[in-house]
C-alpha cells in the first residue's frame, strides 16, 4: 500500500485546510469515514471544531470509536486536533458531562471567566515545552507562536504526557500531549504559519518510519 | 497575564483581483491575492482580511473560488468581508475555508443574520463591521439618547453608516455595538469613514468606546498611517487588533516594524 494519512471525517469542521497542509508536505491524505481506509492509513488525524459531546455523538454514529482504539493499540500514529485533541481524553464537562475516547486520562475543563480575559481564547499564543524531544516539535524553538481558538482545555493526568503548555490569563494549560504513538495539540497548526507546517511535517516523518 | 495583539493587513479585492497597492510590493502576480496574501503571512501578519468590493452580482461567485484558493495556499485565518447578504452568501464563504466572515450593510438591514451565523458557525466566525462617523454636538440636549463622548470643548456621538459609509442611519454606534454583541457577532470591526484614508490615525474614541461597551475583541480601522498610530489602537483605543491596507501596501512601513514597535512599547505581540 502506498503512504497515506487518514483525516477523519465526521462532520465536525472543514477539514480542507488540514488536507491542503498535509499535500503541500508532499504526502497524500483522504478525507474519510471509512474504517477500513482509516484503519490501513500510516497515521491518522483527528481532527475537529464544535461541541465535544456532538462530536461524541457523531464518531460513535459512525462507528469511529473502535476503529480509534484499533489504531492506538496497533501503535499507528495519531494525530488529534482541537476538539480532536479534547476528545482523546477520559471526559469533558462542555454542556453537561460526556465521555470521552479515554485514550489519554484525564479531563477537558472550561476556562472560568474570573482568571481569563475573554473566553474563547481566540488568536495567537506561545508554547513552552517541556519536552522538546518528542518527535511531534523537533524544530519548533521554544516560546513558539500558534493560533488558538477555544473555550475549553484538557488537563492530562500523568504530567509526563505534557509536551507543551500554554498560559492564557491566569491559567497554564497543556496546549500540546505526547503520549506513545498519540500526540495531540490544542491549537490549530493549519493556521499556525510556518512552526505549524513544521507539526505536520514532523508527523508525517513519524508516520513514515 | 499576556493577551498579543493583531496586525492585521486588508486586501481589497474585485472581480478576483487585488487591486490596491499592487505596483509597491516586488511579486511575480502582485495582483494575485493568494501570492499577496503568502507575502503577509511571510512578514508576520497575524490575520488577513479580504474586502471584496466587486460591484456585480455575477463576478460575486468568483470570490468563491479566490477563497478556496486563499485556504489552500494560506496557513493564517483570514476573514472575508464585503458585500455579504445572505445565509447562502455566508455559508458559500465559510464553506470555502475562509475562517471569518465580516456583515456590514447586511447587519443593519437584516440584524438576524448575526445570529443565524453565529448560532451555525459559532460566534467566533462573525466580525460586524461598523462604519461610524463623527457628529459634533454642542450640549447634550442636540442629541438625545446618543451615546456622548467629550472632545475638547464640544461632544460627539457616533452615526452608523451604510453603503460604503455615504448613508446616514441615524443609529448609535455605541449602542448598535452593543446589540450586535447580542445578535451574536464575536468581534467588531469599527471604521471611521471620515478618518479613513486620512493616515491621521484611528479614530480612538470610537474604537475605545466600542472596545469598552461589548467587551468584545474590537479592530480598529480607518486612518492608520504611522507605527505610533497602530501602537495607540492598542494603548488608547484598547483593540485587540490594528487593520491596514495602504501603509502596508505601498511599502511605507512594514508590519514587522510595526511589530517590533509595539513590542518595545510594551504591547505583546507574536514576532
Amino acid at each position: 500500500m502506498p503512504f497515506y494519512i487518514a483525516i477523519i471525517d465526521y462532520e465536525m469542521g472543514n477539514l480542507k485546510s488540514i488536507f491542503k497542509c498535509i499535500k503541500h508536505l508532499n504526502a497524500d491524505a483522504i478525507i474519510t469515514d471509512d474504517l477500513k481506509e482509516i484503519l490501513e492509513a500510516d497515521g491518522v488525524i483527528l481532527p475537529g471544531v464544535g461541541a465535544f459531546g456532538d462530536a461524541m455523538k457523531h464518531l460513535k454514529e459512525k462507528n469511529l470509536i473502535p476503529v480509534l482504539n484499533q489504531i492506538v493499540i496497533k501503535k499507528k500514529p495519531l494525530f488529534g486536533i482541537c476538539l480532536g485533541q479534547q476528545l482523546l481524553f477520559s471526559r469533558s464537562s462542555e454542556m453537561g458531562e460526556h465521555k470521552g475516547l479515554s485514550l489519554v486520562e484525564g479531563e477537558v475543563i472550561p476556562f472560568e471567566i474570573s482568571k481569563v480575559e475573554k473566553i474563547p481564547q481566540i488568536g495567537w499564543n506561545s508554547v513552552r515545552l517541556l519536552d522538546s524531544d518528542n518527535f511531534l516539535v523537533e524544530g519548533i524553538p521554544n516560546h513558539s507562536y500558534f493560533y488558538f481558538v477555544h473555550s475549553f482545555y484538557s488537563n492530562p493526568k500523568n504530567k509526563d504526557e505534557i509536551i507543551g503548555l500554554t498560559t492564557y490569563g491566569d491559567v497554564e494549560y497543556c496546549s500540546i500531549i505526547g503520549k506513545d504513538n498519540i500526540v495531540a495539540t490544542q491549537f490549530h497548526p493549519e493556521k499556525s504559519s510556518k512552526y505549524g507546517i513544521q507539526i505536520y511535517k514532523n508527523f508525517i516523518n513519524y508516520c513514515r518510519k | 497575564m499576556t493577551d498579543y495583539k493583531k496586525i492585521v493587513p486588508c486586501l481589497d479585492v474585485k472581480d478576483g483581483r487585488v487591486v490596491k497597492g499592487i505596483k509597491f510590493v516586488n511579486l511575480r502576480d502582485a495582483g494575485d491575492p493568494v501570492e499577496f496574501g503568502k507575502f503577509y503571512e511571510d512578514e508576520g501578519a497575524d490575520e488577513l482580511i479580504f474586502l471584496d468590493i466587486t460591484a456585480t452580482v455575477e463576478k460575486r461567485k468568483t470570490v468563491v473560488n479566490l477563497i478556496k484558493k486563499v485556504a489552500d495556499e494560506i496557513s493564517i485565518p483570514f476573514a472575508v468581508g464585503g458585500g455579504i447578504a445572505s445565509m447562502k452568501d455566508v455559508q458559500a464563504i465559510l464553506d470555502a475555508g475562509a475562517d471569518k466572515v465580516s456583515l456590514n450593510s447586511a447587519a443593519v438591514r437584516n440584524p438576524d443574520l448575526l445570529g443565524e451565523i453565529s448560532k451555525e458557525y459559532g460566534h467566533e466566525r462573525v466580525v460586524c463591521a461598523i462604519d461610524g462617523n463623527r457628529v459634533y454636538v454642542n450640549s447634550e440636549e442636540e442629541a438625545p439618547n446618543k451615546t456622548l463622548f467629550e472632545v475638547e470643548d464640544k461632544f460627539c456621538w457616533f452615526d452608523v453608516m451604510t453603503h460604503s459609509g455615504s448613508k446616514s442611519t441615524g443609529m448609535d454606534a455605541i449602542k448598535w455595538a452593543k446589540e450586535v454583541k447580542e445578535l451574536g457577532a464575536g468581534g467588531i470591526l469599527p471604521t471611521s469613514k471620515k478618518f479613513d484614508g486620512t493616515k491621521k490615525g484611528f479614530d480612538l474614541i470610537m474604537t475605545r468606546g466600542i472596545a469598552e461597551a461589548t467587551g468584545l475583541p474590537v479592530t480598529a480601522s480607518g486612518g492608520a498611517g504611522t507605527k505610533q498610530h497602530m501602537l495607540e489602537a492598542f494603548t488608547i483605543g484598547k483593540a485587540a487588533a490594528a487593520l491596514a491596507a495602504s501603509i502596508f501596501h505601498f511599502r511605507e512601513i512594514t508590519i514587522r516594524e510595526v511589530k517590533k514597535y509595539c513590542i518595545e512599547n510594551g504591547v505583546p505581540m507574536r514576532l
